[in-house]
């Protein structure tokens, strides 16, 4: 333990890519252990350039790599009873939501917006793992089912960015309830013949994939990211095994018929504009009338090289 | 042997004293000790009285947990006829953890899912604990979607400590599962309505509890996560899992209170495994009386479930 590790450190995490930052911060890749600039990170949104580990990032600039020109308009979190079961555990529940509020500037786990990608409107819902573990609550739920409503009314597609721990512990059963909460708000988007795509971050694990993360009509997820209903320990517990390689990691996933793609963070917002424009028919745009560059003429068969 | 809980020491000594009067008295060695057992057997009645009055959240979850306590299909062999189970998920397997199908609620058809526990090692086994696998909750939604397509209503038994935590359950798609299981349970145009017979928990036990009315027994519990699971994350530390218990709320008043649940099953002085014919009569007169109720109603089932679960919390 030195200066670094219990002041830079926590500074670092807790500030990833928000104001303030020291211009001359060194961030460390935890695949290779290669020292990265932390302004090259940032441009790169959070992907480390030369392995491709993606680190986490903030809802904020989720959004702003995400929407056209960084432009969104932000929907207002629905206010709900804070504290519900004057719930303490080493500390009160309500100084650690305003630690978590001051450490982050958001209301609550989720910030929703609407805007356009590659020219497409959309509701998009981000989830900030940075806020007490993007853990369910009552204020995450009541923000996620008013995306859905928004999405509804102003019948755009929804697309929802996961990461979270599971349930917020500190509103018991309240924090159980927002799986069927959300649950309709999937289900009725869904009625309306509306798109929902999934992506799946690190991590998503426990009631948050065991409700709306998992029931997206499309599922992608980043690369390397945790994504389970129960907690690696808890499931070594249980079993007394050790878990095989590359266990509940999006790949594994993928090879297991719960997702639909791995795609990397900076190809996101094509895949997802693409995939969208398909699924709501959006006419492609006008082509030229003559074709700059010609159509490749057919080859030969027998000319066409071995592959 | 009757299976005595901690707290219930006072009862066991008193309990233990009519035995050997009861022993004595059939060895001839002492006469007329029927006015003694009478004493004691009310002195056992009024600890039980005492003790179950004010029992702890700690205490309920061990209630809930009893051994001897009536599980799933106890209440089906007892409250329902012409019960025909169905097996299997279609897709990978059957899981004895969720039992259900159809039967017949006093003469009318339904359908009833639940968790069973299991009563001896075997059967114990044999359904896992009451632990249910993705294969388990897939099978709970072919039921659910039968009742739908043959229009009868559906009761739930919940009693699960959780969803499986296993590598398989995992690789399977146990979330998935889960969150289908909850989303067809919302998608029901038939009444349903729920009981949380023992343990209700967490993801494990709302992916067959999200019904039109939801009861709990007096002795069961309902969490998000077990008063064990939360002292480990919270503190680290299992040992504080009383605390936990207390601080989540997770008891039947608690959750009638927060408006979680529609009502609360009486149950019988010194619980529900003391008198399981008790209990399992009272539930059964609530199911009659909640299926007279919906059968009466002309309501939107599926929209008054979606409604009543975004109103949840709204004015706590």
């Amino acid at each position: 333990m030195n200066w670094i590790t219990n002041f830079v450190r926590p500074r670092i995490n807790s500030m990833l890519g928000r104001r303030d930052i020291p211009e001359n911060l060194w961030i460390k890749d935890p695949d290779s252990g290669e020292m990265v600039f932390h302004k090259d990170l940032e441009s790169n949104q959070w992907v480390i350039p030369s392995s491709g580990h993606h680190m986490k990032i903030s809802a904020k600039e989720r959004l702003k790599f995400f929407f056209d020109n960084g432009e969104y308009e932000a929907l207002e979190n629905p206010k709900v009873v804070l504290d519900p079961l004057k719930f303490r555990d080493e500390k009160r529940y309500t100084d650690r939501l305003k630690e978590a509020k001051a450490k982050t500037q958001l209301e609550d786990a989720i910030l929703s917006a609407t805007g356009t990608i590659e020219g497409l409107p959309i509701v998009a819902t981000v989830q900030d793992f940075a806020f007490m573990g993007g853990s369910l609550g009552m204020a995450a739920g009541e923000a996620i089912v008013k995306a859905f409503e928004t999405a509804l009314a102003r019948k755009r597609p929804m697309v929802l960015f996961a990461a979270s721990g599971g349930a917020r512990m500190q509103e018991g059963i309240l924090s159980l309830m927002q799986l069927p909460r959300t649950t309709v708000g999937v289900d009725r988007l869904k009625e309306a013949g509306l798109p929902y795509i999934v992506v799946l971050t690190n991590p998503t694990t426990g009631g948050v994939t065991a409700s709306y993360a998992m029931l997206g009509d499309v599922h992608i997820a980043e690369p390397g990211a945790l994504i389970g209903f129960a907690g690696p320990r808890v499931i070594e517990q249980t079993i007394r095994e050790k878990l095989p390689d590359g266990f509940q990691r999006a790949e594994y996933l993928m090879e297991h018929g719960m997702v639909d793609m791995v795609v990397s963070r900076l190809e996101m917002k094509s895949t997802v504009a693409r995939l969208l424009k398909i699924l709501l028919k959006t006419p492609l745009p006008q082509e030229a009338a003559e074709p700059e560059i010609l159509p490749p003429v057919p080859v030969a068969p027998e000319t066409r090289p071995h592959v | 042997m009757y299976n005595y809980l901690d707290f219930e020491k006072p009862v066991q000594d008193l309990e233990g004293k009519i035995l050997e009067l009861k022993k004595l008295s059939e060895s001839g060695e002492a006469v007329d000790v029927g006015d003694e057992i009478a004493r004691l057997e009310k002195r056992v009645q009024e600890a039980l009285r005492e003790i179950y009055r004010a029992l702890t959240p700690w205490q309920k979850v061990q209630v809930a947990r009893h051994a001897d306590r009536p599980h799933c299909l106890d209440y089906v062999k007892s409250l329902f006829t012409d019960f025909t189970p169905l097996a299997g998920d279609r897709k990978f397997g059957e899981d004895a953890a969720i039992v259900g199908g159809f039967a017949r609620f006093r003469g009318e058809p339904v359908a009833v899912i639940g968790q069973e526990k299991g009563s001896d090692t075997k059967s114990r086994l044999k359904h896992n604990f009451g632990s249910v696998r993705p294969e388990g909750y897939r099978k709970a939604v072919r039921i659910m979607e039968l009742a739908d397509r043959f229009k009868v209503p559906m009761i739930s038994l919940v009693d699960t400590a959780g969803a499986y935590p296993g590598i398989g359950a995992e690789e399977r798609g146990q979330a998935e599962a889960i969150a289908r299981s909850t989303s067809a349970c919302l998608a029901l145009s038939v009444p349903t309505m729920s009981v949380v017979i023992g343990e209700g928990g967490s993801g494990g036990a709302i992916a067959i509890a999200t019904a039109n009315r939801v009861y709990m027994l007096e002795h069961s519990v309902y969490s998000v996560i077990s008063p064990e699971g939360a002292a480990s994350i919270l503190w680290r530390d299992t040992t504080r899992s009383k605390e936990a218990a207390t601080n989540m709320k997770i008891t039947a008043q608690d959750l009638l209170d927060l408006k979680i649940i529609d009502g609360i099953i009486p149950e019988p002085i010194g619980g529900a495994q003391r008198a399981p014919d008790t209990v399992v009569k009272a539930t059964g007169d609530l199911i009659a009386r909640t299926l007279g109720e919906f059968a009466q109603s002309n309501a939107d089932f599926r929209e008054h479930r979606r409604e009543k679960y975004l109103a949840m919390g709204r004015s706590l």
